[in-house]
């Protein structure tokens, strides 16, 4: 280690996606010194990978596409004098909200009065035999390669899971030059929306519900995965084995918070399967149970860009209010941040938001009221 | 699309894929063409080339698994070096890349 160094602001931000970005912008926008922490060398986080346009109204951007909300967010953080500190990994949070800071062969200390946690998510796997080989890979990571290395890491290609990441990489898939024979499906329904389901079943596509991958197989990377067909209680179907030819396998089957740093600072959790497992404890203002350490995007429980972008947002707000900086008085500022969870509860319509609005609110209901 | 290059050259929302500077890289000894600005794991793909290293107990071939440097399975020798997240590691001209046989080896004089 070459040195040990001491930095100082007054909003911490770890993760400079979505969420991390946006509640960075708002609480710059209020004056706040922010400094975003990113083990990455570029900023964005996930969103320079998704090409599809967004859904929702036209205040969250609805009909923009995920990298071209990207851009926007990236310039807003210019424009506000947001600070980014790339290739640095954050390797601890403390109560005490300081955080251990890795950048190259430096570590480093900073030390904040508030702290936004918006670490993300990372993708589920699914182990079956030969699940190891090269080429059966996460569906964002097929992603990733397609959309932002532009690259092709197979060219046929079957797909576990028919949630909106297996049904989306499935189409970008085909829009960047490959075949994809087939998405499997172990329940018995789709799991995403029917429109981007609707778009590859047009373009061909099996969509195989009550299905599993059983086997991969190849010598070296895949060549040929075993699929069979599974009962209500998940049992295999004897005799409806079936070998297809593929060279990409995509595993779509959800994701988890990335929540390392959270349960490391000492925080509550509470398991909600409907979130993606276990969530960091928050009131409505996006602060977890330690005081000065708020938690915003997919960390808090799986969701979508576009809610992400709002916690973010609302988690901004509240910082800025709690460090005094909003230049209001304090019934304008709590109607700001109504507004912000008005925003974040039109996201959670319909028959797939409304579950997670519910989780959501178990928490609150659980821990605040 | 040619076999030896699986870039995505035209894509119809992205448009033109812009490349940056050419650079060679060495891989196992055969010298690869990349571009500036690509990652490791991206040249290599684009080669065709799947497995990036094989693992210390069961000698299983293991390749890209999450392309966001979380899982640490394409780790490769770089430069003399082992374990480096060749999804996230950008290429360089010049730079001998080899296959990692279960934990590596270090060069002598590689840091």
């Amino acid at each position: 280690m070459e040195g040990r160094f001491q930095l100082k602001t007054e909003l911490a931000i770890i993760g400079a996606g979505p969420a991390g970005l946006c509640a960075a912008i708002e609480a710059a926008k209020n004056g706040v010194d922010v400094t975003i922490i990113d083990e990455n060398k570029k900023p964005g986080g996930q969103l320079f990978k998704q090409i599809h346009r967004f859904f929702g109204s036209e205040e969250h951007l609805a009909g923009t596409r995920g990298f071209e909300i990207g851009n926007m967010l990236l310039e807003d953080a210019k424009k506000y004098g947001v600070k980014v500190l790339l290739d640095s990994v954050a390797w601890g949070l403390f109560p005490d909200l300081t955080i251990g800071i890795s950048t190259d062969k430096k570590v480093s200390i900073l030390k904040s009065e508030k702290v936004v946690v918006a670490t993300g998510a990372i993708e589920n796997s699914l182990s079956f035999p030969g699940w190891t080989l090269p080429n059966i890979m996460g569906a964002g990571a097929a992603q990733t390669m397609i959309n932002v290395n532009r690259v092709l890491p197979g060219k046929k290609v079957i797909t576990m899971g028919s949630g909106n990441v297996g049904l989306i990489v499935s189409y970008q898939l085909i829009q960047a030059g490959a075949e994809v024979v087939a998405v499997v499906e172990a329940l018995d329904h789709i799991g995403g929306y029917m429109v981007h389901a609707s778009k590859i079943a047009r373009m061909g596509v099996k969509i195989l519900a009550n299905h599993t991958i059983t086997k991969g197989m190849g010598d070296k990377f895949v060549e040929k995965v075993e699929i069979a067909k599974i009962d209500s209680n998940f049992n295999i179907v004897k005799g409806s084995e079936e070998t297809i030819k593929v060279d990409l396998v995509c595993i779509a089957v959800g994701l988890r918070p990335l929540s390392e740093l959270c349960w490391m600072a000492g925080m509550r959790f509470e398991y909600l399967s409907e979130l993606g497992g276990f969530i960091p404890v928050h009131d409505e203002n996006m602060q977890s149970n330690i005081k000065g350490i708020y938690v915003a995007g997919d960390v808090t429980g799986i969701e979508e860009a576009s809610t992400a972008m709002e916690e973010g947002k609302l988690a901004g707000i509240a910082v800025s209010q709690a460090l005094g900086k909003l230049r209001m008085r304090n019934q304008e500022a709590s109607s700001i941040l109504n507004e912000a969870r008005e925003r974040l509860r039109t996201l959670r319509l319909g028959p797939f938001g409304e579950y997670r609005y519910q989780a959501k609110e178990k928490i609150i209901s659980k821990y605040y009221n | 699309m040619d076999k030896n290059n699986l870039r995505i050259e035209n894509h119809p929302v992205l448009g033109e894929y812009i490349k940056g500077k050419e650079v060679k890289i060495t891989f196992d000894g055969k010298v690869i063409t990349a571009y500036k600005g690509e990652m490791i794991a991206t040249a290599l793909i684009a080669s065709g080339i799947k497995v990036f290293r094989y693992t210390p107990k069961k000698n299983m071939p293991r390749g890209l698994f999450c392309a966001i440097g979380r899982c640490t399975d394409c780790v490769m020798e770089v430069n003399g070096r082992p374990n480096i997240r060749t999804c996230i590691t950008p290429v360089e001209n010049g730079m001998i890349i080899n296959t990692q046989i279960g934990t590596g080896q270090w060069k002598e004089g590689s840091n």
